[in-house]
């Protein structure tokens, strides 16, 4: 399949969607128009949700605050319902930011809760406040005016609804496979991770659930002025549940999967409306929700994954070109070998009682490799969270490049020029690999969102996908790009994070145990690449336990055992060192 | 508000609390073992009201059918399951405890009816009907996804409830009930006049958290279910079924929350979809104990009574939204105090 193969798919896709009308009975263009408007929803709670990892139970409240917003504005006080729009959209992504700002920090589940909270909150409000109609609602709300024409019928208002629809589709699209979409793909993959590339995490989850709150208030819009009337109950918890069961059924990673999941749900639930009669006669009302429920829990026993990932499985790979050459992305300014890069004075940290690293000292010359060794417990792994500020030392500096770096968080000292791998492989497995190193360039590109969703950097996003083939073709991963990167075997992917890292043109490369869990002929590869990247002046820290890789690899190394430094010096000294065997064989052999 | 305002609110919220609290306790017993948030054990509460309302009434209540309906439902997905592991040897078993027992109890109960039992043995009837229905629902919705992330499980329970609140409406009808007071003793205490149902709340709260206390320290079972909660695996391998587990937390729970609906139905009207409510407030307590702790979370619960309680004086229309706002800073406090180490979101 071919790019387009895509266009023509869609094309087709908005032609079926311009004649439906024509054809349709105005029941049904109705019922599309009920579509469209959850559709809304259902695409920013599928950026939230599936590509963001955040599951809101609280989309709902979003839709309200908008409908009701825009109700007071033009049925209470009689302003045009562009004026609504403005005013929904305005104090939607307003309080949306605010919320965030307060919980987006909370970890897991406790963030999902306490999307419930606010979602049962807000939508307790509007059947309450004063002068919003109470359980009543606000009816005689205006229908959308486009100049002297104003959208009463249900298949004049169609026409604008699947025009946003198609056009959020479009933006959304082009904002995942930009920089600021590529974060927004990483963030499922842990805020250790995030922050490594020099991202804020917290700032990208925040930009995400403002978007998804602002498609609700779109949404919330429309309803409002399609259906004339509001009133609490289509924004209460039950409808933020159907929303989300919206996402899931479509397939909470694809945004085409929330127009699916909302027309699913939508059709589902009317035919239900329709059949059940004929199977139980006078108990239809009570049992439509029990069968909608049942069907729905039988569909997460038996589809998890949602229809539409499920589908496109089937469907062939997109083929896609290598990256043209393109204008490389700015360089930062390296240091000159062998001046003083690093610099670790005194760092001790502690967990409660116990010292993990005690009074640790050392430093780290350009263009050398050093190791941090020990065996285990001795410190090594808090000593590198430290370094790269996933920790913070208890007392001492750490300074780099000249700039202290004791207090910064992580993402800063990312920025500062230190790029990490893990001992744990993190990488994005459902993204390709080329998509996996472009998230390395994030600190070295600035395309934002708006130029992302319209495609407005294109120079640049080509300078970083030309970029991150070169970081490819440098570790001899460059022959499959487009492969995706939870396919490669374990050597390959610790490979591919050093390329993740050699993408954001560090001045310091760290690794985390880069020979755990590899096969002989791998640990060979890996330190052959490492030494072709010292002989490119890259400077390179090792945290390892692994003796005979280190030993024949390294420039330096530094021993720690329980916490303290033992020693320091060439690698033929650390050897023959009666303390160092004694820390790692008990005793002198 | 004068003191003696504040003190009979403080009372009722008290009242409130320890009801919320027996529901809060099986939340969080449900969680540790089998990682489901079981939104619907407020329901479970509802349900043995209107049950109790409509043995009451001489009525044969919906929840026998309930029951009937859901232990076949049962029994077939269990019969299926052993046939495709091949393990067919197990199939008495199976229809004794999925089948027979369930549906002996809705026998003992329909034939108990006839005679026209006093109240204390339509209480133990309707906790009788409750108690299979959790366990039931668990074998049919939760065990094929039990290996599922914590949303995942969320999501469904959540489904589930709306579900259950359907044949709510279809069980006992949109009218609410409010059944006899247990007892009409009242006392006063320092001047504030309290009601022996209030009293008989707080005492049967603190006697069944006692007892679940006794239970988990003191019986093999109790620690059995502990270490599942523990770590699922390692006491699979210490022959410890964790299904099975599952099983009693859920039999454990529905009679907490049973007991609880028990409680409140005298002093609120009850109705088929009042659950919710009841369920996500002992939710609220049970976070405040951050989801793991009992006491934690009794405490929670009580002071989620009694923050509706005054809350309510001050505004009952927006006593929910005062309720469910404070929730967000006991979250951040919560997330803050948890030492968890950061989780990959599965794909």
């Amino acid at each position: 399949m071919t790019r387009l193969h895509v266009q023509l798919a869609a094309v087709a896709a908005l032609a079926c969607l311009a004649l439906a009308p024509l054809v349709l009975s105005p029941f049904s263009v109705t019922l599309m128009n009920y579509i469209g408007i959850y559709s809304l929803v259902a695409i920013g709670l599928a950026l939230l949700t599936g590509v963001g990892g955040i599951v809101s139970f609280g989309q709902a409240a979003f839709v309200g605050i908008a409908a009701y917003a825009t109700a007071w504005v033009s049925a209470l006080n009689g302003h045009s319902p562009w004026l609504g729009l403005l005013f929904g959209v305005a104090l939607t992504c307003g309080v949306a930011a605010i919320l965030g700002v307060v919980t987006l920090r909370l970890q897991g589940h406790f963030l999902s809760l306490s999307t419930v909270a606010w979602g049962l909150a807000i939508g307790f409000l509007f059947g309450n406040v004063e002068g919003l109609g109470h359980f009543n609602g606000i009816s005689s709300i205006p229908p959308i005016s486009l100049g002297s024409l104003a959208l009463v019928s249900s298949a004049q208002i169609y026409y604008l609804i699947w025009g946003i629809v198609a056009l959020v589709l479009l933006l959304g699209y082009n904002l995942l496979d930009s920089r600021l979409g590529r974060a927004m793909r990483a963030l499922r993959g842990g805020n250790t991770l995030v922050e490594s590339l020099g991202i804020n995490a917290f700032r990208i989850k925040l930009v995400t659930f403002v978007i998804a709150a602002f498609l609700a208030s779109l949404s919330g819009w429309l309803y409002a002025h399609m259906s004339r009337f509001i009133s609490p109950g289509p924004f209460d918890a039950s409808m933020g549940i159907e929303y989300l069961m919206m996402t899931m059924v479509g397939g909470a990673g694809s945004l085409l999967g929330g127009v699916v999941g909302a027309a699913i749900v939508t059709l589902l639930k009317n035919s239900v409306q329709d059949y059940l009669p004929l199977i139980a006669k006078g108990a239809s009302g009570q049992l439509e929700i029990v069968a909608f429920s049942a069907l729905f829990i039988l569909f997460l026993q038996w589809a998890r994954q949602g229809i539409v990932p499920s589908i496109a499985r089937y469907l062939p790979k997109t083929r896609r070109e290598r990256p043209q050459p393109a204008p490389p992305l700015p360089r930062r300014p390296q240091p000159a070998p062998g001046e003083l890069l690093l610099k670790v004075d005194g760092a001790e940290r502690r967990f409660g009682g116990l010292v993990a690293v005690n009074n640790v000292s050392f430093e780290v010359r350009s263009g050398e490799i050093l190791a941090v060794i020990g065996p285990n417990g001795a410190g090594k792994s808090t000593m590198f969270n430290c370094l790269t500020g996933a920790l913070r030392v208890n007392k001492g500096e750490i300074v780099f490049a000249g700039r202290l770096i004791t207090r910064d968080p992580q993402s800063r000292i990312a920025k500062a020029g230190v790029a990490r791998t893990f001992q744990h492989v993190k990488l994005r497995p459902r993204m390709n690999l080329l998509e996996n190193v472009m998230l390395g360039t994030y600190s070295r590109t600035r395309t934002g969102l708006f130029a992302g969703a319209f495609r407005l950097n294109q120079r640049e996003e080509a300078s970083a996908r030309h970029e991150a083939l070169l970081q490819l073709e440098r570790v001899g991963l460059g022959d499959k790009p487009f492969e995706l990167a939870g396919s490669l075997p374990l050597g390959n992917q610790r490979i591919l994070e050093i390329a993740r890292a050699l993408a954001a043109d560090p001045a310091l490369l760290v690794l985390d145990e880069p020979a755990a869990g590899l096969r002989r002929q791998e640990k060979l590869r890996l330190a052959e690449l490492l030494r072709s990247l010292r002989a490119d002046h890259l400077t390179i820290l090792i945290v390892e336990h692994d003796m005979e890789f280190v030993m024949s690899l390294v420039d330096r190394i530094v021993v720690l055992d329980f916490g303290s430094k033992l020693c320091e010096g060439v690698p033929s000294a650390i050897r023959s060192d009666e303390r160092v065997q004694e820390a790692y064989l008990g005793g002198v052999a | 508000m004068t003191s003696d305002i504040a003190a009979i609110l403080a009372i009722d919220g008290i009242a409130t609390g320890a009801v919320y609290a027996l529901v809060a306790i099986g939340t969080v017993l449900i969680f540790t073992v089998t990682r489901v948030i079981f939104i619907p054990f407020g329901d479970i509460a509802a349900f043995t009201a209107l049950t109790l309302a409509a043995l009451d009434a001489k009525r044969f209540p919906g929840t026998g059918a309930l029951v009937v309906v859901l232990a076949c439902l049962a029994t077939l997905i269990e019969i299926i399951s052993l046939i495709r592991n091949g393990e067919l040897r197990l199939l008495p078993r199976a229809l004794f405890f999925y089948l027979a027992v369930p549906l002996a109890v809705v026998g003992i109960a329909w034939l108990t009816m006839r005679i026209d039992p006093p109240l204390a043995v339509r209480l133990v009837l309707a906790l009788m009907l409750i108690t299979p229905i959790a366990p039931l629902l668990d074998r049919i919705v939760f065990r094929p996804i039990a290996d599922g992330t914590v949303l995942l499980l969320l999501t469904v329970s959540v489904a589930l409830h709306f579900a259950l609140v359907g044949l709510g409406l279809l069980f006992f009808g949109p009218e609410g009930v409010r059944t006899e007071p247990l007892t009409s003793l009242s006392t006063e205490l320092a001047g504030v006049l309290i009601s022996g149902q209030t009293m008989l709340i707080v005492i049967a709260a603190l006697v069944f958290s006692g007892l679940l206390y006794l239970f988990f320290d003191f019986t093999l079972v109790g620690k059995s279910l502990r270490a599942t909660a523990v770590n699922r695996t390692g006491s699979r391998l210490m022959g410890i079924r964790p299904a099975r587990a599952g099983t009693i937390a859920y039999l454990l729970g529905s009679l907490m929350a049973g007991v609880s609906g028990i409680l409140i139905a005298p002093v609120n009207t009850v109705f088929y979809d009042s659950g919710f409510l009841i369920g996500l407030k002992a939710f609220v307590g049970a976070i405040v104990g951050g989801m793991t702790s009992y006491p934690g979370a009794a405490i929670g619960a009580v002071g989620v009574g009694i923050l509706e309680s005054f809350a309510s004086f001050q505004s009952s229309a927006l006593k929910d939204v005062i309720v469910f706002s404070l929730l967000i800073p006991v979250l951040i406090w919560r997330s803050l105090a948890s030492l968890h180490s950061e989780e990959e979101i599965e794909e």
